[in-house]
């Protein structure tokens, strides 16, 4: 079940709700059950999205025992029968799950902003100044604040992302010591607070701008600070064969060479915002069906192989529509990844227009001349010998 | 949460073609048969595999859409671990598996005072029931 808080046109606050999305073997989008769904009606329509699921899910195939099988393959109605559930709920049963006002206020009270540093802080002319004197100073600075920084609703504060992506830094892994930092840092510059992002990236929601040369400082003595925020080598893996008894093959080893390849920053700036997702099997915990590249580990004859998907699409502002990516062709050795990986990303620089994601090329130009390129990064046969 | 559940053993559950006992099959509508239960004590409900849990709707339907007031028991694949959750969808009694001990069913009612949800037993919410 997938929510997503929207207004209407009167300005109210509601829901979308969408049923029936996911990945793994089965990758499926979503259905969208309600453009919008009053907030104070969640509780009652989720019990009637549950209740038929549950009356009418497939109990033969513990492969298809899932919503989203029950979505698809009987479509309105499925959606039908909600509706009607949900009409019950709210004649028959009395709607006994409506939130009201009260109960919303209640728990608003327990999100209310952190109390910030009460120190007098100083303008904002001021502080725009020192952050200008100290990015010409070092572009390093420069370019951590283009791309870790993000803007806040409150003007005198920022969101920074804490990059866990570099070399020898399994992505998604996070040490005793490099947890106690992020305290240490969290305390120090975000009012205590700090979220693990989606992207296995850690983010100080709280901090002033006045603060963020000195947490650029500290992040980069604790290697956080990478300015590679959604790009390349910003990807997402699972721990794979390391780790995982699930797996199919190992996820590291491949982002670890992916990482390699990608060290200079002006290439990585250069290639600009791509999703590259790696999963160790058809579980699909790397969400490789959404990246723009997505990488599968599989298992043939008892060795690892990868394939390699184009154009999937999570469905933010950067990707749009959400879809699973395609596969480009039979799988390749961990050797070959990032020879592949190259090949693709260099039709993108050879076929891009001025200012074009690589996710625009791609839907633009077309998927054959990127998987011409995959296939031919193959290795020969006495290559490979 | 206080346990009002009924909880039998096998050889306490008598099943011997009472016409005031109803079975009815895990994929069966409850909906379907509202006008037979004129004279039904009792409904079973089945559980053919602990997680197979068909019944549970059934038995929340039963209860609050057909206002059925008998007994609806629960047999089969039946765990200690389910016992709150069917009370809470509306069972009133329960027939252990076998091998199943009924003594260890109390801790998990003791386990919670009170749930946030409303349920079959308790309809309203805990914030609409005035606690």
């Amino acid at each position: 079940m997938g929510l997503h808080v929207v207004k209407n046109e009167a300005g109210e606050i509601g829901f979308r709700v969408q049923v029936g999305g996911g990945m793994g073997r089965t990758p499926i989008v979503g259905t969208v059950l309600r453009e919008f769904l009053p907030w104070q009606q969640i509780m009652n329509y989720l019990e009637a999205v549950i209740r038929v699921y549950n009356r009418y899910g497939r109990r033969d195939n513990i492969y298809k025992a899932r919503i989203k099988i029950l979505v698809k393959a009987e479509g309105q109605r499925y959606i039908d029968d909600v509706e009607a559930e949900y009409k019950q709920i709210l004649e028959h049963d009395g709607a006994p799950h409506t939130i009201t006002q009260e109960e919303y206020d209640r728990v608003a009270a327990s999100f209310v902003p952190p109390a910030l540093a009460t120190r007098v802080l100083q303008s904002a002319e001021k502080t725009d100044a020192e952050l200008r004197h100290h990015a010409a100073d070092d572009v390093q600075f420069a370019r951590w604040l283009a791309r870790n920084v993000a803007p806040h609703k409150n003007p005198a504060l920022r969101a920074v992302t804490l990059s866990f992506k570099r070399l020898k830094q399994a992505p998604g892994d996070a040490s005793a010591d490099q947890l106690d930092t992020i305290a240490e840092l969290a305390d120090r510059f975000s009012a205590g607070e700090a979220r693990v992002t989606h992207d296995q990236n850690v983010l100080l929601p709280w901090v002033h701008a006045e603060d963020l040369h000195a947490l650029w400082i500290a992040a980069r003595a604790a290697g956080f600070a990478s300015a590679n925020v959604h790009l390349l080598t910003d990807m997402i893996a699972c721990p794979g064969g390391d780790f995982c008894a699930l797996a199919n093959a190992r996820s590291i080893p491949v982002a670890e060479a992916i990482t390699e390849r990608y060290q200079d920053l002006d290439e990585l700036d250069d290639l600009g915002e791509i999703d590259l997702h790696i999963s160790g099997c058809i579980n699909s915990c790397g969400h490789h069906h959404s990246g723009h590249i997505g990488i599968l580990g599989v298992d043939k004859d008892g060795k690892e192989w990868y394939q390699v998907t184009l154009g999937g699409s999570d469905g933010s502002a950067l990707s749009g529509t959400p879809q699973a990516g395609k596969v480009v062709g039979p799988s390749f050795s961990a050797a070959e990844v990032p020879g592949v990986i190259e090949a693709v990303l260099n039709t993108y620089r050879d076929t891009r227009e001025s200012g074009e994601n690589f996710i625009d090329t791609l839907r633009r130009v077309g998927h054959d001349a990127f998987k011409a390129a995959a296939n031919g990064a193959r290795f020969k046969v006495e290559e490979a010998a | 949460m206080k346990k009002t559940l009924n909880i039998l053993s096998a050889e306490e559950h008598v099943d011997d073609g009472d016409p005031k006992v109803l079975q009815l099959a895990n994929d069966a509508d409850p909906l379907a048969i509202e006008e037979c239960l004129a004279d039904i004590e009792r409904i079973d409900l089945h559980f053919p595999k602990f997680t197979d849990g068909r019944a549970y709707s059934q038995a929340f339907l039963l209860r609050r859409r057909l206002g059925f007031t008998g007994d609806i028991r629960a047999t089969g694949d039946v765990l200690i671990d389910q016992l709150v959750q069917m009370e809470r969808t509306g069972f009133s009694s329960a027939v252990l598996k076998e091998g199943v001990d009924a003594t260890d069913a109390q801790r998990q009612f003791d386990r919670f005072a009170s749930f946030y949800q409303g349920d079959a037993v308790k309809t309203a919410p805990h914030f609409a029931a005035g606690n």
